[in-house]
């Protein structure tokens, strides 16, 4: 229920009954695009697009804005960490140096 | 693999970890009451023991493993009604892979194919669709089973076999729904949750404005994960951050993939081909109004329960099953009576060690029985 | 071997129909046909041409290479027949050669035994047998006795094959699963979980076309390069069924010491890790007919790794983990991510999931 994985559709195989061919790091198989196509996407437009696979159908047009921004979100709380350590590092060796 | 990998960071794991770490040390936890937070999903019950997400955290978070696992919580007589179409010399029965292991009262799917039975298994709803064309003097049925995630599939091949007029393919409809689960373990007298991860890929279909109840009404915070370990950490960090600022919101951490809204185009197959059923069995959790999903009239003639005369009968877990007190968060798995020994993945007595994402089997398997038993 | 030739006294015979029938097996000369259009002409070896019931082995001769026998038995039920990277001959052929080396045993010759459901079509048994005559001949071992069988349709599915194998060990060469000790290094010679997947994917019920070839190979060749760089091996096995996960598993029970590997530096192509997160299976428990798991002390670990990496099935070798004095019995994964699971026996069949 849960198992979906990120795909690259790579081919429209049957624009009428809206098949298309996603590509997995090389593993391919023919998917279903009926959740993901509408006025703003048609079927031709969905060629390299990333969507999530599950069962055999796309269900899911995956945003690179978002997937950047999850990812900005930790980078940025890693050089906070490391800026707040430099801070107690430096803080405690000053220290150090007035004893 | 991309969007994959990046999300399977360990130095960002180490990020969230201190994040985690530190944010907790300023809530003044007792060590002998841990937070509880649960995840609905099996999918992240799996990826939890997959990637060893338990044992990074502080022992003041402790992971309850609930029910989203639509394999576990099939009833064995659902099971039964499976293998009774099965078994009859006219049908293909076509299903998923992990349903094949769910023993019914005599036997399961697995053990019928063993007998004789002509049980395929199938990645997807449209591979049992093209079976349906290729044997046409057959009648193929497919075992649709799964939450929202998968409804829309179902749905989405029982239209298409309406287009195609196929005259000899039908669904057993074991479709089930999120929100009334969740809302039984809400009401739990044996409650003790303080906050949820939500189901990543039912709301990519459901969107996140049906679990506002969580939030308004039972006043807990709930945030949409994804299921790579990063999102699953995050997700973790954003319900400690509303427990800490005592907020209680429902928060969309797997942006990327799930649109506030949800998906329209499965909505309206889902709500085209369905309607909802006024009860439904779960296997260790009794009966739950409104949990469950049947074929619309007008899809009759897809409808493998009015195909067949199926037995539909109402067999009961076996005594020794304690799965509902370890679906509540009431009991871990190595404390249910029967756990690793009358009860394990090769002879499951009951829901969570059937399928390789039920809490029990990941134990069993992820966790070592020996390791929790010695710990006691 | 200083047999002199053996001159055939009569030609072999043909079979003329296209598909096995009862008769075929039935003893006369329609099964001395079959044996011999399928199988002498594919083999055509001496201790073959004599048609004995049994082949015949000086034992001076064979104490040559060695002090001890290796003996090791196999049948072949693989589903379907042909598949990316081989078929089910040159499975049997690579499996029971590989059985010996990892005993240390040079493999010299096997045995081949048919089972064949009526109706199979010789074509493919002639390809088959022309598939056990090459790989044989490239690991220079001779398949040297056999028997054939049919039997009624349904009663087995094509064609199941039985080899069996003899070979011999050099004194000194001691190898056993009771032998790892906390410090060895766990090593594989190359990507893991190729055949498995190969094989789920040409079955053809998840419909995903893949890249993904079969390992398939005799593996003596590599040993014997990795013995001579590094003597102390403690151990070494094939992972075919089961997997990496099983053999591991297998030793630190026999050894009763603990394992752990490290997840990032266990090798996996790209295409069988796509293909395993697709369809929720886990690498460490599929099938490999072309990899070993060797335990090999610390200190010859370098060397072995290079030996290894010089040879063409060794070329992406790697060190993927410890054997430790922890919890006997107790296998290990640190995760890609930094936590710590149990890589436990496999229970049952992995079956793709959806969850």
């Amino acid at each position: 229920m849960c198992l979906g994985i990120p795909g690259r559709i790579v081919k429209i195989d049957d624009a009428a009954r809206l098949l298309a061919t996603v590509d997995v790091s090389g593993v391919r198989r023919q998917v279903n695009i009926a959740c993901i196509v509408d006025e703003e996407y048609p079927v031709s437009s969905c060629i390299g697009d990333w969507v999530l696979i599950h069962v055999g159908f796309a269900m899911s047009r995956i945003d690179e804005a978002e997937a950047a921004e999850t990812l900005r979100i930790l980078t940025e709380l890693g050089e906070a960490q490391a800026e707040l350590e430099a801070i107690h590092l430096s803080a405690a060796q000053s220290e150090g140096h007035a004893e | 693999m991309k969007y994959l990998d990046e999300f399977r960071d360990g130095a960002k794991a180490a990020i969230l970890v201190a994040e985690i770490e530190s944010l907790i040390a300023t809530m003044d936890v007792p060590r002998d009451r841990p937070l509880h937070i649960m995840e609905v999903c099996g999918g992240h019950t799996h990826s939890i023991f997959r990637f060893g997400i338990e044992g990074m955290l502080p022992k003041q978070i402790e992971l309850v493993h609930g029910p989203g696992c639509p394999v576990c919580v099939l009833p064995m007589g659902r099971v039964d009604d499976c293998v009774n179409i099965a078994e009859r010399p006219e049908v293909i029965f076509a299903t998923f892979g992990d349903a094949m292991r769910v023993p019914g009262s005599r036997k399961s799917l697995m053990q019928a194919k063993a007998d004789g039975a002509d049980v395929r298994m199938v990645y997807s709803p449209l591979d049992a669709l093209a079976i349906a064309r290729k044997n046409p003097a057959r009648e193929v049925v497919f075992f649709g089973l799964g939450f929202e995630t998968t409804m829309p599939s179902t749905a989405l091949t029982i239209l298409q076999a309406e287009g195609e007029q196929v005259a000899n393919f039908s669904v057993f409809c074991n479709h089930i729904t999120i929100v009334p689960t969740i809302k039984a373990i809400l009401d739990s007298p044996d409650l003790k949750l303080d906050g949820f991860l939500g189901p990543g890929h039912v709301s990519m279909v459901i969107g996140t404005a049906p679990y506002e109840f969580i939030a308004n009404f039972y006043r807990k915070p709930m945030v949409v994960a994804g299921f790579e370990p990063l999102d699953i950490l995050q997700s973790i960090w954003m319900v400690l951050k509303q427990i800490k600022e005592g907020r209680a919101d429902v928060e969309n951490q797997y942006a990327r993939v799930v649109p506030d809204k949800g998906n329209a185009a499965a909505l309206y197959a889902v709500s085209r081909v369905y309607e909802l059923r006024e009860f439904f069995e779960w296997r260790g959790l009794g009966s739950i109004d409104h949990s469950g999903v049947k074929l619309r009239d007008e899809y009759a003639q897809f409808d493998a329960e009015r195909k067949f005369a199926i037995p539909n009968l109402k067999i009961a877990d076996p005594k020794s099953c304690q799965c509902g007190e370890v679906l509540k968060g009431v009991i871990k798995p190595w404390q249910c009576k029967v756990f690793g020994t009358a009860c394990t993945p090769e002879m499951p007595l009951g829901a969570l060690m059937v399928s390789s994402e039920g809490a029990c089997a990941a134990y069993y398997q992820y966790g070592g029985v020996r390791q929790h038993a010695a710990a006691e | 071997m200083n047999v002199a030739p053996f001159i055939r006294s009569r030609p072999l015979g043909k079979v003329h129909v296209p598909t096995v029938t009862l008769s075929h097996g039935g003893g006369g000369k329609a099964m001395k046909d079959l044996i011999d259009d399928v199988f002498v002409d594919a083999f055509d070896n001496t201790a073959l041409a004599r048609l004995e019931d049994q082949a015949r082995f000086d034992l001076a001769e064979l104490a040559a290479h060695g002090d001890r026998l290796a003996f090791t038995t196999d049948s072949f039920v693989v589903d379907p027949l042909f598949f990316p990277g081989g078929d089910i001959g040159k499975l049997a052929v690579c499996g029971t050669i590989n059985d010996l080396a990892v005993g240390g045993a040079r493999p010299l010759y096997l045995s081949c035994a048919a089972i064949i459901e009526e109706g199979t079509m010789i074509d493919l048994l002639r390809q088959i047998a022309g598939s056990m005559a090459r790989t044989a001949k490239d690991a220079d071992v001779e398949i040297v006795t056999g028997d054939t069988k049919v039997v009624q349709r349904g009663a087995c599915d094509k064609l199941f094959l039985t080899t069996t194998g003899i070979g011999v060990i050099r004194a000194g060469v001691i190898l056993g699963a009771h032998l790892a000790r906390p410090g060895d290094v766990v090593l594989v010679n190359g990507l893991l979980g190729d055949h498995g997947a190969a094989i789920l994917c040409a079955r053809g019920d998840m419909a995903l076309e893949t890249p993904i070839e079969s390992d398939c190979a005799p593996l003596y060749g590599l040993i014997e390069t990795l013995l001579g760089a590094a003597p102390g091996v403690r151990f070494l096995r094939d992972p075919t069924r089961g997997g990496l996960a099983t053999v591991l598993n297998e030793i630190a029970d026999a050894s009763q010491v603990a394992i752990e590997i490290d997840e990032a530096a266990t090798p996996v192509r790209e295409e069988v890790k796509a293909f395993c997160e697709i369809l929720g299976l886990d690498p460490l428990y599929l099938a490999n007919e072309g990899k070993i798991v060797a335990i090999v002390p610390p200190d010859e670990a370098e060397a072995a790794l290079a030996a290894m990496r010089a040879h063409p099935l060794g070329t992406r070798a790697g060190a993927i983990g410890r054997v430790d004095a922890g919890e006997a019995g107790r296998v290990t994964m640190r995760t890609v991510f930094g936590g710590q699971r149990i890589v436990d026996m496999l229970v049952g069949e992995q079956l793709p999931r959806i969850c």
